[in-house]
């Protein structure tokens, strides 16, 4: 409006009255501003809506719609007050009774979240207009002269703060956060002991008698039947043991005589009666599944599978060495027990076995 | 009424809100920032659901878990394990599942969501990939979201390791004998992780700590910047009439994608309820408690384990001893090496791929999968890869249904794991390529009617009808208007003499995978077939009939007929 002065008229389109407004008076008020006095601007036209208001679907749908939205909102609130029904009035304390509070709680669960999630779909699809709008992406990066004041700002923050220009603080400043850095991890140390040579050897010591696992009994030689099954058996004093078990854990197989062949060393043999590691040279499974027919004892985890005549070395799979026997022999009392511990490592390969 | 009752609410909580904080224009923004729509955008929401329920679901557990190995003597409800030695960590496990209400749902939401969780991951990572969306600017998001995977599979390995039971004490001990095979450190890793020989007594505590605190707060860090990036950058979109790399087409958040949103956690938190109430999972109380001299056959970890599982099985016994130091490869390379070729390659093929193209501008709007095909080939290449791997992690129970030899079985695999990735890469990139003829088809020939009409001459022909606005937006997105590639491109023509950069070693290397990953079916824009080719000068070939005048268009129709058939 401020070319109104000039010309004295109001600018075409400013109004109907506009062309024909009075001319201009010098010394009086732009008749703009005294107009503003005498009447009120027209109302400024409101912008255009954002979102629709309406759902632009007839309205016996919306109102349908709204219906069902309501009874699945009712309906989980009615199966959370069934979820709290269910806590409060459904005991548990045995499995029967667990199941069932399960049951109720899982239900009445489903159903509330359910029936909310339903309820908003149908809300959003049925009752809030549809719109499909555009908005402009701009390039993410910064413009030049935004980057030029950062770099301006930055740059004067480094030479105010003399980090460039003084060497001596920069660098001792360094210096002092390398130590700083190590001191953490060091502090990390104690977390374990150093390995040391504990992964050479078990409890298996002369003398000690082997108890099967489980019932925790000592075996006597002339207890085995031909073919023999596997048992499982450990060190006698250890049997609660999980540190002594994951290492020490043994398999005794029984053999008809003849059965047993080179590499298996015969003189740690007793009747026939062979004795391995249990624990897999792959990667430390219990090796627990054994075929009479085949004399093939294979891992669970990783189908590592020995042969129990050969020595247990491996067939297939991707354990690289066989199982390590364990010599053993009968004390006075006819009982098995172990003449030795086992002569190499038991269980997974390591960086220092060698 | 309603509009009073907003203006109230406005005039009171907001007003009081905005005095002291200031937030009106950048609420607007949130309000009105639109979410471009597309079913696959939902898979990311789905694991970041799948997290919240399982912060919601693990905070309940931790009020009720003892993460201990001291070792008692169970006299709880479950009857058959009464008297059994076991750790307070399994035995707190059966009394959340036996004894506190709501437990056993809580376990098992817990333990489903976790799986939902990598599930959506690992999806959600394949849509990502396959649309191009890790293109720039959206690269540190690719190598967050690569992070948040391997973290959840720590921490999905870690939570399986708590209870204690046989199944999870087996895993660890197969991670700790993995971990001990690790060459120079490995067997002090494995000591100072466990605090000495395995299992120890330390083991339950530190992964405990680990599974609640550490890795949870990392996920939550990492997924805050994942979600702030994306909102920051905006969301691409797929291709589609309107739709460019300058704007976003979609729905506001208030009240649509809110509202929406809103429901779809509702009705993950409902999928998993009902999973958990219907479907058992982790029955720990049928394994008993772990002991190191047990096992069960048939012992399988959780699926997303699967691939580096069946790479443990897969690798021949091979293992070196040289200088009094053993190399176990037969446990090292398949703990390490495949799953490290998958990130590895994942986090660095966005960079790869902007250095082979010379493309280094911004994307916004997807690729559909097709016009990529040697990206969609390499990823197809790597799932094969995976599944091979993942489908051998269950070869006993594999060879048990199909009733194949096992060992024949692991041979196949062996075998499978190299050939499988290379056909899966050639079938991909055939069927993408294919997949472009047929849409390059479309654009020159438009779509068959089914009406055939008998020309003047005597001939026939069939009445195409050019494709919609809507499907050629979606067709000629990326096909026309790819950005110029700057990449050296040796060897197009034996005439031109390559520039000097792409005559070095690295030179022709760069070539070769700027012609690999640029080759496209081009379309005949000006092709024969005029009228109906392109779409654009005949549009209503149907009304053609009746309109004499059209008769000289519908003979340049007959060549594009005939130009069907090729």
């Amino acid at each position: 409006m401020s070319d109104i002065e000039d010309g004295g008229q109001f600018p075409p389109g400013d109004g109907e009255e506009g062309p024909r407004a009075p001319h201009r008076v010098i010394g009086t008020p732009p008749p703009a501003r005294a107009r503003t006095l005498l009447r009120t601007p027209p109302e400024k036209r409101p912008p255009p809506r954002w979102l629709p208001a309406e759902p632009g679907t007839d309205p016996g749908q919306a109102t349908r719609a709204e219906r069902v939205v309501a009874a699945l909102f009712v309906l989980s609130a009615l199966a959370s007050i069934g979820f709290i029904a269910a806590y409060v009035g459904l005991e548990v304390r045995s499995v029967d009774a667990t199941l069932r509070s399960n049951l109720a709680l899982g239900i009445s669960m489903s159903v509330a979240f359910g029936a909310l999630a339903v309820g908003a779909v149908i809300w959003v699809r049925y009752l809030m207009p549809q719109v499909n709008l555009t908005e402009e992406r701009h390039p993410l990066a910064s413009s030049p002269q935004e980057r030029a004041e950062f770099e301006e700002t930055f740059t004067q923050g480094a030479e105010a703060s003399g980090f460039v220009k003084r060497k001596l603080l920069r660098r001792t400043l360094i210096a002092a956060t390398v130590p700083l850095a190590v001191a953490p991890i060091v502090l990390l140390r104690d977390l374990g002991p150093l390995p040391g040579t504990s992964l050479r050897h078990t409890v298996w010591r002369r003398g000690m008698r082997m108890l099967v696992y489980g019932p925790n009994t000592p075996l006597r030689a002339a207890d085995f039947a031909i073919p023999g099954q596997m048992i499982t058996v450990v060190p006698e004093g250890f049997q609660d043991n999980q540190d002594v078990l994951a290492k020490a854990t043994t398999i005794i197989i029984k053999f008809a005589p003849g059965q047993l062949g080179p590499p298996t060393v015969m003189n740690w043999t007793v009747d026939g009666i062979v004795a391995y590691s249990k624990i897999c040279t792959h990667v430390g499974c219990p090796v627990a599944l054994y075929e009479q027919t085949t004399h093939h004892i294979l891992c669970p985890c990783h189908q590592s599978t020995f042969d129990a005549t050969r020595g247990a070395q491996v067939i297939f799979g991707p354990a690289a060495r066989p199982l390590p026997q364990l010599p053993i022999g009968t004390d006075a009392e006819g009982f098995l027990i172990a003449e030795s511990d086992y002569h190499e490592p038991v269980g997974p390969s390591f960086w220092e076995r060698g | 009424m309603t509009k009073s009752n907003t203006t109230k609410a406005l005039e009171t909580t907001g007003v009081f809100l905005d005095d002291r904080l200031r937030g009106a224009r950048v609420t607007t923004a949130f309000l009105r920032k639109l979410y471009p729509d597309h079913w696959s955008f939902l898979l990311g929401e789905i694991a970041l659901y799948s997290f919240v329920i399982l912060l919601l679901t693990g905070t309940f557990l931790t009020f009720f878990f003892q993460p201990s190995m001291t070792e008692v003597i169970y006299h709880g409800t479950y009857t058959p394990l009464r008297g059994v030695r076991m750790s307070e960590a399994y035995a707190s496990t059966l009394n959340i599942s036996f004894d506190v209400r709501g437990g056993l749902l809580m376990r098992q939401i817990h333990h489903w969501a976790a799986l939902l969780f990598l599930a959506a991951i690992m999806v959600h990572m394949l849509r990502i990939f396959f649309t191009g969306a890790y293109r720039k600017p959206r690269e540190f998001n690719w190598l967050i979201g690569i992070t948040l995977f391997v973290l959840g599979l720590l921490e999905g390995l870690f939570g399986y390791s708590l209870p204690d039971d046989l199944l999870s004490g087996t895993g660890l001990r197969i991670t700790q004998g993995v971990l001990q095979s690790i060459p120079i450190v490995g067997t002090y890793g494995s000591y100072f992780l466990f605090g000495g020989e395995f299992p120890g007594h330390l083991i339950i505590p530190r992964l405990y700590v680990i599974h609640i605190l550490l890795i949870p707060a990392l996920l939550l860090a990492l997924i805050s910047a994942h979600l702030f990036f994306m909102f920051h950058q905006k969301h691409t979109q797929m291709p589609g009439k309107g739709r460019t790399n300058a704007n976003v087409v979609g729905s506001p958040t208030y009240p649509y994608f809110a509202a929406k949103t809103g429901a779809f956690f509702f009705f993950i938190f409902a999928v998993l309820a009902l999973l958990s109430t219907f479907a058992q999972i982790n029955p720990i109380w049928l394994f008993g408690p772990y002991n190191p001299s047990g096992i069960t056959a048939g012992s399988q970890p959780d699926f997303y384990m699967g691939a580096l599982e069946g790479a443990l099985r897969i690798m021949p016994a091979w293992e070196w001893n040289v200088f009094g130091h053993t190399f176990a490869f037969n446990v090292f390379i398949p703990a390490l090496v495949p799953l490290g070729i998958i990130f590895t390659g994942a986090a660095l093929w966005p960079f790869l791929e902007q250095w082979a193209t010379g493309d280094r501008s911004e994307h916004h709007v997807n690729d559909r999968p097709r016009n990529a095909p040697t990206r969609t080939a390499v990823g197809m290449a790597a799932v094969t890869f995976w599944g091979v791997l993942w489908l051998e992690g269950a070869n006993d129970i594999i060879a048990d249904q199909l009733q194949i030899p096992l060992f024949t079985l692991t041979w196949i695999a062996r075998v499978a794991v190299i050939l499988g990735p290379i056909i899966a890469y050639w079938v991909t990139k055939r069927i993408c390529l294919g997949l472009q003829r047929k849409d390059a088809h479309l654009l020159e020939h438009g779509v068959e009617t089914g009406i055939i009409r008998q020309l003047p001459s005597g001939g026939y022909v069939e009445d195409t009808r050019p494709v919609s606005e809507d499907l050629r937006a979606v067709l000629e997105y990326n096909r026309v208007g790819r950005p110029e590639l700057t990449a050296p491109r040796a060897g197009e023509d034996a005439e031109e003499v390559p520039a000097p950069d792409a005559r070095t070693p690295i030179g022709r290397v760069r070539s070769r995978a700027n012609r690999l990953l640029t080759e496209s079916i081009p379309i005949e824009a000006d092709g024969h077939g005029n009228g109906y080719g392109n779409g654009q000068a005949a549009p209503a070939a149907v009304t053609a009939d009746e309109q004499g005048a059209d008769r000289p268009e519908l003979e340049q129709g007959g060549s594009g007929g005939e130009g069907t058939g090729h």
